[in-house]
């Protein structure tokens, strides 16, 4: 061990690797918000809202299946494409009649809808905390570099960062509905000039962007206890996130993610008392420097 | 094949254009000159869509298509060349012309480089690192994608040099030949009357002469006046 990592002892890099597996859920959730704001200019307070969404529902339906491994599978495909679904009749019957207008008119539908969201999970789900199980197959440790035990689900959690990261660029750089978005995101007007329906764009982007939110609340939803207001915390984080890396660049929500993931949990290490406070220190470091993102903003 | 029937669009309460009225026939190449502010890239913007007049009628092949949101009109043959090129500067050439809605068969990417040679070269760097000149080609080739029967030409020649004009005066009139409409408004006279057979003179938002070239050469009043030659 000593000898792999030098100086960096194993609960340093234990600790670090747990900070890099709560990323991969920020990066998740972040990219999606990143990627309405950049190319919609929505600023989604309901995203937040989403994700909750996603968890409760993955909650759900891992108990329809059981509650073991297989219920968690189902629920990693069917909860995201549930929340993506809620988006898009969102999208349709709200969203598309107010893109002409200003940013303040969306952001304050974005809001009311998270009061909507918010209220709608309380009478479904009620007020208890709900859990869902590690699936069977993630449960216990997996020893890294001979002797540091090491949480299974966060070592699968790290293992999907990657794969969605990929799969993201995938889609913005290779897709032709990606290609569109970028070049949505700098000058709507002249992609409907050559032809291009941009309301449906924007509704394809935005789903993508809301399904993003559901998938990270079924990621995190086995390692917290479900229950109201999560959604508060984490849409704060991803906003900071998001304003860090850059609005409306989905790398950026990724180095954001990181930076903020990897701040946290090392500083619960070096001061716990004030551990919290650490990724807020380091957000207006950047901003001291990078007043408008550390990578290039689409606005 | 166009016809505009006095329009008057508004830029929020200021009233940009008055009873502008024009057409373009099947085939032409008309000119709309004018000095800088007097109207010819909102009448450009009415046609398409962009900038819906508040009265007035606009028609393409005897269609009314007054007030329709821009892809529509795309969709319906409308190409249009912004005078501030607005390249998608993120993607590359190529991306550029693929994310076009192909109407047609008529124009695909092969025969877009094959009238803008210096484009395939190039094909694969961001259209953001291009020069004024390559990038203005894109945006030709880019409304070409869609197989345009009247193409709406503003300012080609915008802050080109001298040598890149004639280039590019040259594509425009092979465009001419391909049997597309062209409605071309410019500031540089001269280099716009080697290409156009007729010619509307707006200014103020009002149109103030049509005519042949020969009769737009012989009139020296307008010339004097509103194009400044």
């Amino acid at each position: 061990m000593e000898n792999v990592l030098g100086f960096i002892s194993p609960g340093i890099l234990s600790q670090i690797l747990v900070g890099l597996s709560r990323t991969v859920i920020l990066f998740i959730v972040s990219s999606g918000l990143s990627l309405i704001l950049g190319v919609l200019r929505i600023p989604n307070v309901a995203h937040g809202s989403l994700y909750m969404i996603g968890a409760f529902m993955a909650y759900t339906v891992s108990h329809l299946f059981g509650g073991g491994t297989t219920g968690f599978w189902v629920a990693l495909i069917l909860a995201p494409l549930g929340v993506a679904a809620l988006s898009f009749v969102a999208e349709r019957s709200l969203f598309q009649f107010l893109y002409e207008r200003e940013h303040l008119m969306l952001l304050l539908l974005t809001f009311a809808l998270s009061l909507v969201f918010g209220d709608l999970v309380k009478l479904i789900w009620g007020a208890e905390y709900r859990s869902v199980p590690v699936p069977s197959m993630f449960q216990g440790y997996i020893n890294l570099f001979g002797g540091l035990p090491f949480p299974i689900y966060s070592f699968f959690l790290l293992v999907m960062g990657p794969v969605i990261a990929i799969l993201l660029w995938l889609l913005t750089n290779k897709t032709k509905i990606g290609k569109i978005s970028r070049a949505a995101a700098v000058d709507r007007e002249m992609v409907g000039a050559v032809g291009i329906n941009v309301n449906w764009v924007f509704a394809i982007v935005f789903v993508i962007g809301c399904l993003l939110a559901g998938l990270g609340g079924v990621l995190v939803a086995p390692t917290v206890s479900v229950t109201l207001g999560m959604d508060h915390t984490l849409i704060m984080e991803a906003f900071l996130i998001v304003i860090m890396g850059g609005l409306g660049n989905v790398w950026g929500a990724l180095l954001g993610a990181l930076i903020f993931g990897l701040t946290q949990s090392l500083g619960i290490l070096i001061w716990p008392q004030f551990g919290i406070v650490f990724p807020y220190c380091a957000v207006v470091v950047v901003l001291i420097f990078r007043p408008t993102g550390i990578l290039r903003s689409t606005w | 094949m166009l016809d505009v029937g006095g329009i008057n669009t508004y830029y929020g309460l200021s009233h940009i254009l008055f009873d502008v009225s024009l057409n373009v026939k099947a085939g032409e190449v008309v000119g709309l000159l004018g000095r800088n502010g007097a109207g010819k890239s909102t009448t450009m913007k009415s046609i398409m869509g962009i900038v819906p007049p508040k009265r007035g009628t606009i028609s393409l092949k005897g269609k009314d298509i007054t007030g329709q949101k821009p892809f529509l009109s795309f969709r319906q043959g409308i190409g249009y060349v912004p005078d501030d090129r607005r390249v998608f500067a993120d993607l590359s050439v190529d991306d550029n012309l693929e994310i076009v809605h192909q109407r047609g068969r008529d124009w695909d990417k092969d025969r877009v480089y094959a009238i803008f040679p210096a484009l395939k070269e190039i094909r694969s760097r961001r259209a953001g690192h291009l020069s004024g000149g390559e990038q203005q080609m894109l945006t030709i080739g880019r409304a070409l994608m869609g197989s345009p029967e009247l193409l709406l030409l503003d300012e080609p020649t915008e802050g080109l040099a001298p040598l890149i004009v004639r280039d590019l005066e040259q594509q425009i009139m092979k465009l001419k030949d391909a049997g597309i409409s062209i409605l071309l408004s410019e500031q540089n006279v001269r280099s716009a009357l080697r290409m156009i057979t007729r010619a509307y003179v707006i200014d103020n938002g009002r149109i103030r002469f049509e005519g042949t070239v020969a009769e737009l050469e012989a009139n020296d009043e307008v010339k004097r006046k509103y194009l400044m030659i």
